[in-house]
């Protein structure tokens, strides 16, 4: 075990820290408004920064050169993405297509259509989405409705999604359907790619509580698809919904977003009883316990990281870094605000401590704790299939799915 | 002893609920949420003030109805279970109550009738900044009859017509009445995590003002008032966490999962029944709040502060476990969780964080238990 760089990291993390420095985006001249998730500005700077790495072959390090990426190893991506983490340049627009969806896409399809999707998506000109969840099935994506239709070389696709990140701005589209409702529920699913322009498929953008609308419903209205655009084999598209949920929970579980530094920095500048927050004793426990369960998670993923580099897929033991990080960012962001006191209340860029960024942390957080996998479904993950405890009592087992129960 | 509301009070209880139902349904909260304005429903605090709730613990002598603080804490729980968006808690629990605390008689005769007939908005200004609100570090200074600074937030300080000020003076921290129609007054509106209770902040420049209470006592005039307001705040949290609860409930019962009512699983089961523990822990203290509050027993800045930890804890848990129950629909905007998450935040905060009043508690229990050695 060592969490040092050994002497090849080191000189990659010098190498790519000095590129990093002299490359990155200068995000200093957005104001903090543009410096958001989403705001037009701020998408555009990170497609930039995206065309730049990938000119210098560090969009996609760990991919094989075939699939467009530079060959490198997971350790390599991984120390990239820290130090881009460090220089305060990470973006999360092309996460849900580089890191969830597209290696799941093409450890199922190699074709030369599928391939030719890639550059697109490594330059950042492409953005992709994830069109699994559905109004009567987000936990249970296997209970998915929208149906395919075989008609002749195409399908004909008929039904609703919902929740889906980013699909407002996306190009593309993995697409969860059912194609035989007369089989148990896992055994009837099909998966294919879609082009969000394609005729019939309409985007609706969700508002959230946090007052931005990057979920969105997406309806689609006889959307034909053709069958070139499967992805792995009709009612075989569990294994791909498989793929990517393990991909998404392992990459969440690595945490985004404030970190215990920023926490530290705010409490460092706020008054309190004597001194500084970071001065009080209650606040110094508290804050302890929060590096501890924020530094697991970093640390998780390094072990994680070395049995990817082994060539290991993402367990479900990753589910437990994805809890950790969303109910601790919640902690966190409830904590930042408290330590304001009424001033905490404040959410405007230029009223608030740190912009507002807490603020708009702890609005967002309850999302983080239901995308990628509900807390509660991540804890059954982690009872049955790290633990090997006993399954619920299903109702849902071995009936075909139009018999299974449905409520609302 | 008696540990409930009375017939009667259960039955103004009863009574609130229903009206507040009808006039303060969630579609009023959420207009003001999408056009905060002033931050309030002002035809909906109209009618409420039409109940006479303003006077409702404010003595017959001052043109109040005198019935009690039980009686208020018991409206106190159906305006927190319905978030009625009105200027109710700055004015009653805090404006009227710095008056009844620290106002001489003649400020008393001159401002709570106007506050019981429902004709004034009042506020309460302390905070200055981010931190926990410190008396010895005010910045806003009243001197020669004027006061100077900037408070912020003050809830309500946009609908206010008249603020009590905490400042600092040549003899201490001292409360100040100030009348916010004067021309060196400035306000704009502060936008916070719950929209649908107005905030400001407000520039005094030499505004003229007169001191309530004592002069140098106005730190602990203050943290009186707080007492006063902390149990009452308790109860609107209580109402409010009650609500989440109920709302998570109902979910449970008709979302399916895999087959089967979400409320069928341990997972969320154990949740609402944690959630409910929680409602129980803040009622059971608010309830022994209510009881110190209305007979001014000693132990009442004891039990203020442990209702003010419990129900503050109690809606936190109820507002985001409420979320959490409801799946992707609870972290819309279209679905009411949020105005609930977002109230239980604003009521936390507006009298001081938990933090803050976690350390009374503990030295109130100190002082407590010191005083009980002396007296055996
Ligand atoms: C911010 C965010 C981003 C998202 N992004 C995407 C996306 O890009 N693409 C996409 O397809 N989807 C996305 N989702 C959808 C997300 O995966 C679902 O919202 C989530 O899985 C929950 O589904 P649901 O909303 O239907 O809730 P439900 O499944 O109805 O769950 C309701 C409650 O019941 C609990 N529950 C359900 N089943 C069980 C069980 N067996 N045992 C115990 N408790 C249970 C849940 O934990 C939850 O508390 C996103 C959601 C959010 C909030």
């Amino acid at each position: 075990m060592n969490f040092d760089d050994n002497p090849e990291e080191a000189a990659y993390r010098a190498e790519v820290r000095a590129w990093i420095e002299g490359n990155a985006p200068d995000l200093s001249v957005l104001t903090a408004e543009e410096r958001r998730t989403w705001h037009p500005a701020h998408k555009e700077a990170a497609r930039q920064w995206q065309v730049v790495k990938a000119d210098a072959g560090y969009a996609c390090i760990s991919w094989p050169r075939e699939w467009g990426g530079s060959g490198g190893t997971n350790i390599q991506e991984a120390i990239f993405n820290q130090e881009e983490a460090r220089a305060g340049v990470q973006f999360t627009y092309f996460m849900t297509g580089l890191h969830f969806l597209l290696p799941a896409l093409l450890e199922h399809n190699q074709d030369e259509l599928t391939l030719s999707l890639i550059p697109s998506a490594v330059r950042g000109d492409k953005i992709w989405c994830q069109l699994f969840s559905e109004p009567s099935s987000g936990s249970d994506s296997a209970g998915a409705r929208c149906a395919a239709v075989r008609d002749g070389d195409d399908w004909v696709i008929n039904g609703q999604k919902v929740w889906n990140s980013g699909a407002q701005a996306s190009d593309y589209g993995l697409l969860l359907t059912r194609t035989n409702p007369d089989v148990p529920k896992h055994k009837g699913l099909t998966v294919f790619w879609v082009d969000m322009t394609t005729p019939g498929l309409e985007v609706r953008p969700i508002k959230m509580m946090s007052g931005d609308a990057e979920l969105n419903e997406v309806f689609l209205t006889d959307v034909r698809i053709p069958d070139c655009q499967r992805v792995g084999e009709i009612d075989g598209g569990w294994a791909v919904v498989i793929s990517t949920l393990m991909n998404e929970r392992a990459a969440l579980g690595s945490g985004t977003g404030l970190s215990w530094r920023d926490v530290m920095a705010l409490a460092r500048q706020t008054p309190s009883w004597e001194g500084t927050v970071m001065d009080d004793p209650a606040f110094r426990e508290w804050f302890a316990d929060y590096y501890i369960r924020t530094e697991a998670v970093r640390l998780t993923s390094f072990r994680t990281l070395s049995s990817l580099s082994r060539g290991e897929a993402p367990g479900p033991e990753s589910s437990a870094g994805k809890l950790l990080w969303s109910n601790s960012t919640q902690d966190m962001s409830s904590q930042a605000v408290d330590l304001l006191d009424m001033s905490g209340l404040l959410v405007d860029a230029e009223d608030a401590a740190a912009n507002g960024a807490f603020q708009h942390r702890f609005l967002w957080a309850p999302g983080l704790r239901l995308g990628g996998g509900t807390d509660e479904i991540l804890k059954n993950v982690i009872a049955e299939r790290v633990l090997g405890l006993p399954g619920d009592v299903r109702l849902d087992k071995g009936v075909p799915f139009r018999e299974i129960p449905s409520g609302r | 002893m008696n540990f409930d509301y009375t017939d009667e009070q259960k039955s103004l209880k009863d009574e609130a609920r229903r009206f507040l139902a009808a006039v303060s349904p969630l579609t009023a909260v959420r207009a003001v949420l999408e056009e905060p304005g002033i931050g309030h429903d002002p035809a909906l605090w109209k009618r409420i003030c039409e109940q006479g709730w303003c006077g409702a613990a404010i003595p017959e002598g001052y043109g109040g109805l005198g019935m009690g603080y039980v009686d208020l804490c018991a409206l106190a729980e159906e305006l927190g279970r319905s978030l009625a968006p009105v200027p109710f808690a700055s004015t009653i629990y805090q404006f009227a109550e710095a008056l009844v605390i620290a106002g001489n008689e003649e400020q008393k005769q001159r401002l709570l009738p106007l506050v019981s007939a429902g004709e004034i908005i009042g506020t309460l200004a302390a905070s200055e900044g981010p931190g926990v609100l410190r008396s010895d570090a005010l910045k806003v200074r009243y001197v020669d009859g004027k006061l100077s600074g900037t408070k912020v937030p003050v809830i309500d300080g946009l609908a206010a017509n008249w603020a009590i000020v905490l400042a600092a003076s040549d003899e201490g921290s001292v409360l100040v009445l100030v009348d916010l129609s004067q021309g060196s007054v400035q306000r704009e509106v502060v936008a916070t995590l719950d929209p649908t209770r107005g905030a400001a902040r407000i520039h005094f420049d030499g505004a003229a003002g007169e001191v309530i209470g004592q002069a140098g006592q106005g730190a602990q005039l203050l943290a009186r008032v707080q007492d006063h307001a902390a149990v009452l705040l308790a109860f609107e949290q209580v109402g409010g966490a009650d609500r989440c609860l109920e709302m998570a409930r109902d979910y449970a019962l008709e979302r399916y999962a895999f087959g089967r009512q979400i409320g069928s699983y341990q997972a969320i089961k154990h949740k609402l029944a944690d959630m409910f523990i929680a409602n129980e822990v803040g009622r059971a203290n608010a309830y022994y709040g209510a009881w110190a509050l209305s007979t001014q027993a000693p132990e009442l800045p004891l039990a203020a502060a442990a209702a003010r930890v419990a129900a503050s804890a109690a809606y936190w848990q109820a507002s985001k476990e409420n979320i959490q129950t409801h799946g992707g629909i609870g972290f819309t905007w279209e679905a009411d969780c949020h105005l609930f998450y977002r109230r239980a935040r604003h009521l936390g905060l507006v009298v001081g964080a938990p933090r803050d009043w976690k350390r009374r508690l503990a030295t109130r229990i100190e002082q407590q238990v010191a005083a009980e050695g002396i007296a055996a």
